[in-house]
């Protein structure tokens, strides 16, 4: 890439197509994978450890209702959450006792089939994209260049101090806006290389087919109760992920950053552009 | 929105469409998931999974089993519970003495058997784990005779494709709940017709006399109250014609190993 002087104001190319692609396509799918999951979810809102786990077992989480009281009881402690989850009411007015709400869930009344076709139909498109963007980013040089972290990153100084900035809402300006810093990097190798792995095979650990063809998943998980439990903290790894990014892109200028995901260009932010103030796009029709 | 502006109101404008945009992608998938097409296109992925999961697997693989001190203190009863029907409570009232299981379709030599004839038969026991399509689990010790032992003694058609299982609970006027399994399922070793389930006789709730155990798919396969097995060469002749209760009712996948 040019090197020199690269100062605010100027237009790099920033994502690679393989990257805005996958970025979009996934966009797409994990919201549909999440709400249909939901759905899924809320045939036995249980959650347990180990192989075996129905109503008699001990839960880690549950969310349930009591009388008028929807709760979620994480570990034994109880929290009331009536009117979204454990108990609510439709957009008919009509009140029910299902774990997440409507508004949420892929298709909005409960219907466990369908929210299963959605999600094992869309789960091809995830596991398909993410396996065809791995091999892209591999010989591309996406891993090597813009993910790999550094030697000379991987001190604690080094990353306190970018915690720091990040707290103080202090983004890098210029040509050092130009490469990923060690927290992006971070969120994003755990995106692509951790959870998404992680939920694909926490998947394929739940079905009872896949348990006699590839037996070491379960012993991977420690049984399909647990993979059960891990693939719902990936769901939920993953919503934090969704506002964190989501956060960090308002925050750094939405207009530039979901440009840069569109067309590939990104303008580098100056000083001026530091704080949530929102950018000026000369020349931008939007 | 030029930007210029303070933030307020690009916030409140993300908000306003997200809130839309989120009201506009349920009511469209919903949508999407009453119309026909989009139904048919998201049935591939059923397809697919049945076709991954044959690719992927031997077809004698065995689902894991497990030890005695990994079973669930108490095994979920769900479904039918109770059998149902008069018919069926007069088997329970004199303990099955006048039960026998129906083998017939496409057989050479349709025959019955009754319960004292199946327990004496060879038989498999197996700790296996019971996966609801809800999503519990529940572990227990089954025993039974293996399917393709009857299926021999009664000559199987080459021309069946299909093992169709009719059951005594009747799940609405003409809706008896009935299940099926293609050949490589029936013939699998640890596909039994269980008669004891942890070992003790099996109870009524769990299915009794005769419980299919099929271990590589949902418990929605595993039907109880099992009267009669019927080898055929077309799942459409029977009921709604998508080879299951569940799959005729709910439009669930007949393919449930997943």
């Amino acid at each position: 890439m040019e090197q020199a002087e690269l100062k605010p104001g100027d237009v790099v190319k920033r994502h690679r197509l393989s990257t805005r692609l996958w970025h979009w396509t996934n966009a797409l799918t994990l919201l549909v994978m999440l709400m249909s999951g939901l759905m899924i979810f809320n045939a036995h809102a249980r959650l347990y450890w180990g192989d075996y786990g129905a109503n008699d077992d001990k839960a880690w989480l549950v969310i349930d209702d009591a009388g008028d009281n929807g709760f979620v009881e994480l570990a034994g402690v109880r929290v009331e959450t009536t009117g979204v989850l454990g108990i609510w009411t439709n957009p008919e007015g009509e009140v029910k006792r299902r774990a997440f709400p409507y508004w949420v869930t892929i298709p909005s009344g409960y219907d466990l089939q369908a929210a299963r076709r959605w999600h094992f139909t869309f789960a091809w498109i995830l596991a398909v994209a993410l396996t065809l963007y791995m091999l892209r980013s591999l010989w591309n040089g996406h891993v090597r260049n813009d993910l790999h972290i550094r030697k000379s990153e991987w001190s604690l100084g080094h990353i306190w101090h970018d915690i720091k900035d990040h707290a103080r809402l202090r983004f890098p300006t210029g040509a050092a806006a130009k490469d990923y810093n060690i927290l992006q990097k971070f969120a994003y190798i755990s995106v692509i290389f951790i959870m998404l792995p992680l939920i694909i095979m926490t998947g394929l650990t739940m079905s009872p087919a896949m348990n006699a063809a590839w037996p070491w998943l379960l012993d991977l998980f420690g049984g399909r109760q647990s993979a059960r439990s891990i693939h719902f903290l990936c769901a939920f790894g993953l919503v934090g992920f969704f506002f964190v990014h989501m956060a960090m892109v308002v925050l750094a200028g939405p207009v530039n950053e979901v440009r840069s995901m569109i067309t590939g260009k990104y303008r580098l932010p100056g000083k001026a552009e530091l704080a949530p103030e929102p950018v000026h796009v000369e020349g931008d029709p939007a | 929105m030029s930007g210029s502006n303070i933030i307020i109101p690009r916030r409140r404008f993300l908000t306003g469409a997200a809130l839309g945009g989120s009201g506009l992608l349920l009511s469209g998938c919903d949508a999407l998931t009453e119309d026909a097409r989009f139904r048919s296109v998201l049935r591939t992925g059923e397809a697919l999974n049945k076709g991954a999961h044959r690719l992927i697997m031997d077809r004698g693989a065995l689902a894991p089993e497990f030890n005695e001190s990994d079973m669930s203190p108490t095994f979920k009863a769900n479904g039918s519970i109770s059998g149902g029907t008069p018919e069926y409570a007069a088997h329970v009232a004199d303990k099955f003495a006048r039960w026998s299981l129906r083998i017939d379709g496409m057989v050479k030599n349709p025959q019955n058997f009754d319960l004292k004839t199946l327990m004496g038969m060879p038989s498999r026991e197996q700790i296996t784990r019971h996966d609801c399509v809800e999503g519990w689990s529940a572990i227990g010790k089954w025993r039974g005779t293996p399917l393709r032992l009857l299926l021999q003694a009664a000559g199987l058609s080459t021309r069946a494709r299909f093992i169709v299982f009719h059951c005594a609970d009747q799940w609405g006027p003409g809706m008896p709940y009935y299940e099926s399994v293609d050949l490589i399922d029936a013939f699998h070793p640890q596909t039994i017709l269980a008669w004891s389930m942890n070992d003790g006789i099996l109870p009524v709730k769990h299915g009794a006399p005769l419980r299919l155990r099929v271990e590589r798919q949902l418990g929605y396969k595993q039907a109880k109250y099992v009267m009669r097995v019927e080898a055929t060469d077309d799942l459409s002749k029977f009921y709604g014609g998508k080879g299951g209760y569940w799959e005729d009712a709910h439009d669930y996948d007949w393919y449930a190993g997943i």
